[in-house]
Parts: structure tokens; C-alpha cells; sequence
């Protein structure tokens, strides 16, 4: 027997109190996904008129605008790697993580420099154990990003894309081109690491033949198309990142929904097998007891039987 | 800009995270860059920038709703209006105690200051659309 019974119960009453930890953790994961699904889904309207209005833009006005145009000679990238705040989620942020390496592995494959950008604690604390730059980082969202957040990366992600190079004066850094790294929300069971391409926009414009009603009317801008487009795409990039948190978070919620119930389920077998091996030392210190008893009686019976 | 009772406008006032509201409307008061536009059924198609400001919806039953929103934009296309913006609020919903307050805090922050100037216009439409509504 190599522990006492004691020792088992007490595993058996802490795998017991765990248990609930993870239980609790699963059932606020599963409530708070739907949430971010219809956080999600309300915000698709936005986005959806927004595409709208650009395709609109770019349709009807060949004006070339800073955000869209590819720089000549891409020397320099920056990635921003969407990671959550805490962890027991499961591979949620390793697998970002990797997806992110892979990227700047590739471009640095294609001869340009990476800057790091992150948000959430996870994607922060790795790059900085690392001891790898991290030009910013954005922290304490990961699980309800709101506008306010997706604006702000989007502005300074802006700031470096438009900055220019020979300024040396201001303090931004300057990039060519701007990826974002995040975990697309796929269904409950299946979430996927995607890296995209944010800046230059490539505004999509339907390749196929668009159906009648689909057809885009001619409109008149006011003030003028460049000006409409000098607001309309910044709006657009931060709502491209906007959608990339909301992804995320509901990507987030659903892996660590099923890390939490795979936890809770192992929690369940090993109080099982705890208990079966402590019933088992139990019956062995029964077993011992008696058979101890046993031999007792019997000494004392042949002590008895050998003095008369 | 002709007449007819039998086209309403489709309208969607969209925030970046919700529809704000949706309906049908007879016209639609907004202000851009350049002024105040009304959109009135089968308005030629119209894309344009709009500036803090109140939001003027008269739906076809005569009820007029009113909305604080922030710079977006407002396109209008075969009888269809939407407009944009970062947030937007109906008057209902504003928190006239709160906006009075941001307000003061706002202005107290400097006038040389844009975003501070920006508060400022954004609360000033929201009292206003209270006002308005009321």
C-alpha cells in the first residue's frame, strides 16, 4: 500500500474542489459566446455598408489613395498577432502564435523587416520572454473588444503605414505593409488561425458580373470622391480590425469552453480511479487487520496448547 | 423630386457595433460636411460624409425620430438610406445628465485641443437631440 487512505481522500476532495473551478469556468464561457456571437453578428450591418461604400468609391473614381497603393519596394512589415488575455483556453494562443511565426518567417523570408504588434497579455508575455520587440502592445479586452479599442490600433497601424521613411524626425515607426493575425471563428468545435493582409487595402471589387440589383448607382459625392475616400477607408481598416477582435473573442470563449470541459471530464475520472484505489487500501487495511487478528488468536492458542 | 406616397425610404442607421434603428421613413435630415441634406423619396444617389450632429427620421405614420450620431457617412441609393456612423444613439436612449456633463468636462479641456473639440461637438449633438425630441 503506498499511501494511506487519508492521502486519498484529500487528493480525491482537492481534484473534487478543482473540478468546480473548471465547471464554473466552462459554463461562463459557453454564456458569454453567445454574447460574442451576437456582438458579431450586430456589428456585420456596419461592416456590410461600409464594403458597400467603398466598392462604391472605388468604382466610380480612379483616384488613387495612400492606403491603397502598394509601396514600390516593401522593405518593412508589421504583423499584429490577436492573442487573449488569459490563459486556460486550450491551443488558443499557442496555435495564433505559431500562425504569426509562420508569417514572419515568411517575410522575413521575402527580405523585409517585421515589427510586432500584439493584443492581449499572452501574445505580449511570449515576444517579450522572448525578448523579442514588441513596438505595442494593447492589453485587458481580449474577451468584449469594443470600437473604441479596434479604432486605436487602427489609427496607430495607420500612422505607421502612412509615415514616411525619410522622416526621421517623428517618433512612428514606418511600415510598408500591415498584417493581422487572428483566429477565425469557424462553429463552436473549430476555430482557425488566419493571417490576412490589412494594408494596402485590396477593396474588393466583385470579379464576377454583378447581379442587376446588385448593380452600383452612379452617386454624387460630397464633398468631393478623394475626400468621401479620405474618411471612408481609415473606417474601413478599423472595422477590418474591429471584425478581427470580435473573431477572436468568440474564438477565444469556444476554446476555452472546451478545454474547460475536457478538464472537467479528466477532473471526473481521476476522482473515479482515486476512489477505487482508496476503496482498495480501505479493504487492505481491513484484510490486514483481520487476518493480523487471526494470527494473533492462533499464537495465543498455540502458546495455550503447549504450557498444559 | 417627385411626390409619391406609395415609395418610402428604407432606412438603417448603423453604429459600428449595432443597428441603431430601421424602418421605413417619408424623409431623412442630415448634416454633412457641406450642410444640412433632406432626403426625400427617390433621391438620386447621394454619398457623403456627415459631421456630429442630430438625425432627423419621419417614418410614414408622422412619428419623427431623432438620433445623436458621430462623423460617419450617409449613402443613398435607389430608395435605400443608411447611415453610418462610429456611434450613434436615439434620442431615448441618451443620458441627458450624462451628455450635459461630458459636455462641461469637454470644454474644460481646452479648445485648442481637436479631440477635445470633437467631445464637445459630439455632446452638443446629443443634448440637442434630447432637446429636440422632447
Amino acid at each position: 500500500m503506498a499511501l494511506s487512505v487519508r492521502e486519498y481522500r484529500a487528493r480525491i476532495k482537492s481534484t473534487e474542489s478543482m473540478k468546480k473551478i473548471t465547471r464554473a469556468m466552462e459554463l461562463i464561457a459557453a454564456s458569454r459566446i453567445i454574447k460574442a456571437q451576437q456582438r458579431a453578428q450586430a456589428a456585420a450591418p456596419y461592416a456590410r455598408e461600409l464594403t458597400r461604400a467603398v466598392s462604391a468609391v472605388a468604382t466610380f473614381s480612379n483616384v488613387d489613395h495612400a492606403l491603397t497603393t502598394e509601396p514600390e519596394d516593401p522593405k518593412k512589415a508589421a504583423v499584429l498577432v490577436v492573442t487573449s488575455d488569459r490563459g486556460l483556453a486550450g491551443a488558443y494562443s499557442s496555435s495564433v502564435i505559431k500562425e504569426a511565426e509562420r508569417l514572419v518567417e515568411k517575410l522575413k523570408g521575402e527580405g523585409k523587416d517585421v515589427d510586432l504588434y500584439t493584443s492581449g497579455r499572452k501574445g505580449e508575455a511570449y515576444f517579450k520572454f522572448r525578448q523579442r520587440e514588441v513596438v505595442q502592445a494593447w492589453t485587458g479586452f481580449s474577451d468584449q473588444p469594443t470600437y473604441d479599442v479596434a479604432a486605436e490600433i487602427g489609427a496607430t497601424l495607420i500612422a505607421a503605414f502612412l509615415a514616411d521613411a525619410e522622416d526621421s524626425e517623428s517618433d512612428v515607426r514606418d511600415v510598408d505593409e500591415v498584417h493581422v493575425v487572428y483566429t477565425r471563428f469557424r462553429s463552436m468545435l473549430s476555430q482557425e488561425p488566419t493571417a490576412v493582409r490589412l494594408l494596402p487595402l485590396e477593396v474588393v471589387e466583385g470579379t464576377e458580373a454583378p447581379d442587376k440589383a446588385d448593380l452600383l448607382p452612379l452617386y454624387e459625392f460630397e464633398p468631393s470622391p478623394s475626400e468621401v475616400l479620405d474618411s471612408l477607408l481609415p473606417r474601413y481598416v478599423q472595422s477590418r480590425i474591429f471584425f478581427a477582435l470580435l473573431q477572436a473573442a468568440a474564438s477565444e470563449l469556444a476554446a476555452r469552453q472546451k478545454a474547460m470541459k475536457s478538464a472537467t471530464d479528466n477532473a471526473d475520472e481521476l476522482i473515479k480511479k482515486y476512489t477505487r484505489i482508496a476503496n482498495q487500501a480501505r479493504q487492505a487495511g481491513i484484510t490486514q487487520e483481520i487476518s493480523e487478528i487471526v494470527g494473533g488468536v492462533n499464537a495465543l492458542a498455540d502458546a495455550n496448547a503447549g504450557s498444559e | 423630386m417627385a411626390e409619391s406616397t406609395d415609395k418610402a425610404l428604407q432606412v438603417e442607421l448603423v453604429a459600428a457595433d449595432r443597428l441603431v434603428w430601421s424602418g421605413q421613413a417619408t424623409m431623412v435630415i442630415a448634416r454633412t460636411t457641406e450642410g444640412d441634406v433632406g432626403i426625400l423619396p427617390n433621391h438620386a444617389p447621394l454619398l457623403s460624409s456627415i459631421i456630429e450632429g442630430v438625425v432627423d427620421v419621419q417614418t410614414a405614420e408622422g412619428e419623427t425620430w431623432i438620433a445623436a450620431v458621430d462623423a460617419g457617412f450617409i449613402s443613398v441609393a435607389d430608395n435605400r438610406v443608411s447611415i453610418l456612423a462610429e456611434r450613434a444613439e436615439m434620442s431615448h436612449e441618451i443620458d441627458l445628465e450624462k451628455a450635459r456633463q461630458d459636455l462641461e468636462r469637454a470644454k474644460e479641456a481646452g479648445e485648442n485641443d481637436d479631440a477635445a473639440q470633437e467631445a464637445v461637438r459630439r455632446a452638443e449633438a446629443r443634448i440637442r437631440a434630447v432637446e429636440r425630441a422632447s
